[in-house]
């Protein structure tokens, strides 16, 4: 069978099971749409998260961004799981205890402010809508690439399959989607690992044949050798370093701190029944997790050294037909500099010029092409990716329709609605995000990479502090936590629009602030609002006995029992 | 011990494995893998050098078990004091 015809089967194999999921586990109640009822078992909901957490970006982008960024790349790979110990160890916990759906409900609550319960509606419905743009076009590149449909109807498709299970399922609906998807996802990258780890290490482990020797009788190390073909070709060595120390600190903790304020991962914690089982269950979102972001830094070397040994030098008569396939799509391009008829791949230290460009995105998809692992593999990447794309995309806008129904509706707006009037609410509310999202993943906006910037770095510089302080500090008031975030979101959001929209030709590190770049500022945001919110909060009344009181509620794990009916 | 006291010890000792827990992840990320990674890397294991398989690999693992040894310390403590939460299974 050809790649179109596998992909295709792949593709309706797994649609077809994520639909029957959503009909057996409809959700029939506002706790059921919201928390999924609080009757997920911990290794079910970490595997949910882990399938929410891991985006279009985490299964197409991410290995494609380490094979050109080489060690610095660690920054997402430690960013984006080193949050998890946070959200286990500071959070995650806590929060299950305190029993309300939303960040916005612990927020206003710890700080008695409706103010600071607006911001923080507003902050996750914006973090929220800028992900999920990204998703969606995410999902359009794989169906226009793999099945040739035009993007638009790649799109259309998938908004039909998100709008069906997240608007009748709820978060019900979309946990049990997600362990699905999940399992889709991992084995849909698992599995050309293995077989490019074999092919080229002989080892079965991608994660040990990324330290082993090649297979091809040399002896010589993977990286050893990878490191000779890029310095050869004018690349830098690839397990060095190439940003300053301090950006990689701050972008590191950035995204760290980022990941544990993010609202759809937080709100995956109140799904589970017990406080230790908020504990544990962050534990197994992180191990699921680790399994995919071990092995892409291994799938990036070895794409990399696949690359540039198959296309180096080569006769452009005599390319590879995926090579062919990938410059229709555009995201190849050769220029035949010096008129030759064969492709010079060079980096920045080379004397000759470079005539390839090849764009990040599509090193993961076009992986098992180029190592030349069989057509049914390369329908599985198609069909993994889409998973991780829908599963994301599913999580976030049940966080933008309780954001609306919930947050803004019911605690604002409306009071006296009643349970069936918000679960209708939130499933329109559901419906109309799903065609916002669509729109953006048709028509993207030039902007969509650069506000992933924002997404993380106002979720540090804003709900991270405030929560943490909220659990950890008893005298943290609301004067001082607001005004903790407004500086934190004033500057991180001025810092960023100034050099990713005002003058993007000043964004070099000469013009940085101590040398860190817009990507990491969310680190000096969170600094500033401490030492804002602090001092504020110590200059001022303490709060409320009840308050104190609910603090301490919060800390001991007894009782922590159902989540607070919405009549609360 | 009054039940204020108790709550107290607990969460002395809850602050305590925090405390010792964050030291060693921003060890291992922020030490090994970022400020020292240049020194570690002379060192070779394999066909990895030690900094680099800090900051893509071991620094991941080292993360997962975190997670774990507070979640065992954790419902150790619970069920010291009485404050466990999973009676209902017992």
């Amino acid at each position: 069978m050809s790649v179109q015809a596998w992909t295709f089967v792949m593709v309706g194999l797994s649609f077809a099971i994520y639909i029957g999921v959503a009909i057996w586990s409809r959700a029939s109640s506002t706790g059921e749409f919201y928390i999924a009822g609080a009757g997920v078992p911990p290794v079910v909901n970490g595997m949910a998260t882990a399938a929410d957490w891991m985006s279009a970006a985490s299964f197409i982008s991410m290995a494609g961004l380490i094979s050109f960024m080489g060690r610095d790349g660690s920054v997402y790979l430690m960013g984006w799981t080193g949050g998890y110990v946070l959200l286990a160890l500071l959070l995650a916990p806590y929060l299950r205890k305190f029993g309300k759906y939303t960040v916005p409900d612990f927020v206003g609550d710890r700080y008695y402010s409706r103010t600071a319960r607006i911001v923080a509606v507003i902050c996750a419905i914006f973090v929220s809508f800028t992900y999920v743009a990204g998703q969606m076009r995410g999902v359009g590149i794989v169906f226009s690439r793999f099945l040739n449909v035009d993007i638009t109807l790649g799109v259309l498709i998938g908004m039909g399959i998100v709008f069906f299970y997240a608007v009748l399922g709820g978060m019900k609906g979309i946990t049990y989607t997600q362990v699905a998807q999940y399992c889709v996802l991992i084995f849909a990258f698992l599995v050309p690992a293995i077989f490019i780890s074999l092919l080229m290490t002989g080892n079965i482990i991608p994660q040990l044949g990324f330290g082993g020797v090649l297979a091809d009788g040399s002896g010589e190390f993977l990286l050893d050798r990878l490191n000779g073909l890029s310095q050869e070709l004018g690349f830098d060595a690839y397990t060095d370093g190439r940003k300053a120390t301090v950006d990689v600190f701050c972008i590191t903790a950035a995204l760290m701190v980022g990941t544990a304020g993010l609202p759809h991962v937080i709100v995956r914690f109140y799904t589970v029944p017990r406080v230790s089982a908020a504990r544990s269950s962050a534990g197994w979102a992180l191990f699921f997790i680790a399994i995919l972001y071990t092995t892409a830094p291994a799938v990036a070397a070895f794409a990399r050294t696949n690359l540039l040994n198959t296309v180096s030098d080569t006769k452009y008569t005599e390319v590879p037909g995926w090579f062919k396939n990938w410059e229709t799509t555009g995201l190849i391009k050769f220029d035949d500099k010096n008129g030759d008829g064969s492709i010079q791949y060079r980096g920045a230290h080379s004397d000759v010029a470079n005539e390839l460009t090849i764009d990040r995105d599509i090193m993961v998809l076009a992986n098992p092409e180029i190592a030349k692992l069989p057509n049914w593999v390369v329908g599985l990447v198609a069909a993994g990716g889409l998973a991780a794309a829908l599963s994301t995309a599913a999580g976030l806008l049940l966080v933008i329709s309780t954001s609306i129904a919930h947050d803004l509706l019911k605690r604002e707006l409306v009071q006296e609605i009643s349970e069936k009037g918000e679960l209708l609410a939130a499933r329109i509310a559901a419906g109309i995000a799903v065609c916002i999202a669509g729109y953006f993943g048709i028509n993207p906006p030039g902007f969509v990479g650069q506000v992933v910037a924002f997404a993380f770095g106002l979720a540090a510089a804003s709900f991270f502090p405030a929560i943490i302080m909220g659990i950890f500090w008893k005298r943290m008031n609301n004067i001082g936590a607001i005004s903790g975030m407004i500086v934190g979101i004033t500057f991180t959001a001025g810092y960023i629009i100034f050099f990713k929209f005002i003058s993007p030709e000043l964004n070099v590190p000469a013009h940085w602030l101590f040398g860190i770049s817009p990507e990491g500022i969310g680190t000096l945001g969170m600094v500033l609002n401490l030492l804002v919110s602090v001092p504020v909060s110590l200059l001022t009344a303490p709060p409320p006995a009840e308050v104190q009181e609910l603090v301490d509620n919060i800390r001991s794990p007894q009782d922590a029992g159902p989540p607070h009916e919405l009549s609360v | 011990m009054t039940g204020n006291d108790k709550n107290r010890a607990y969460w002395k000792k809850n602050l305590q494995y925090l405390g010792i827990l964050l030291a060693v992840w921003f060890i291992v990320s922020y030490g090994c893998a970022i400020l020292f990674v240049n020194h570690l890397d002379k060192i070779k294991i394999g066909g990895f050098r030690l900094g680099f398989w800090f900051a893509q690999q071991g620094s991941i693992y080292v993360f997962v078990v975190l997670i774990f040894i507070y979640v065992c310390l954790m419902n150790r403590l619970d069920k010291q004091h009485g404050a466990s939460d999973r009676q209902e299974e017992e």
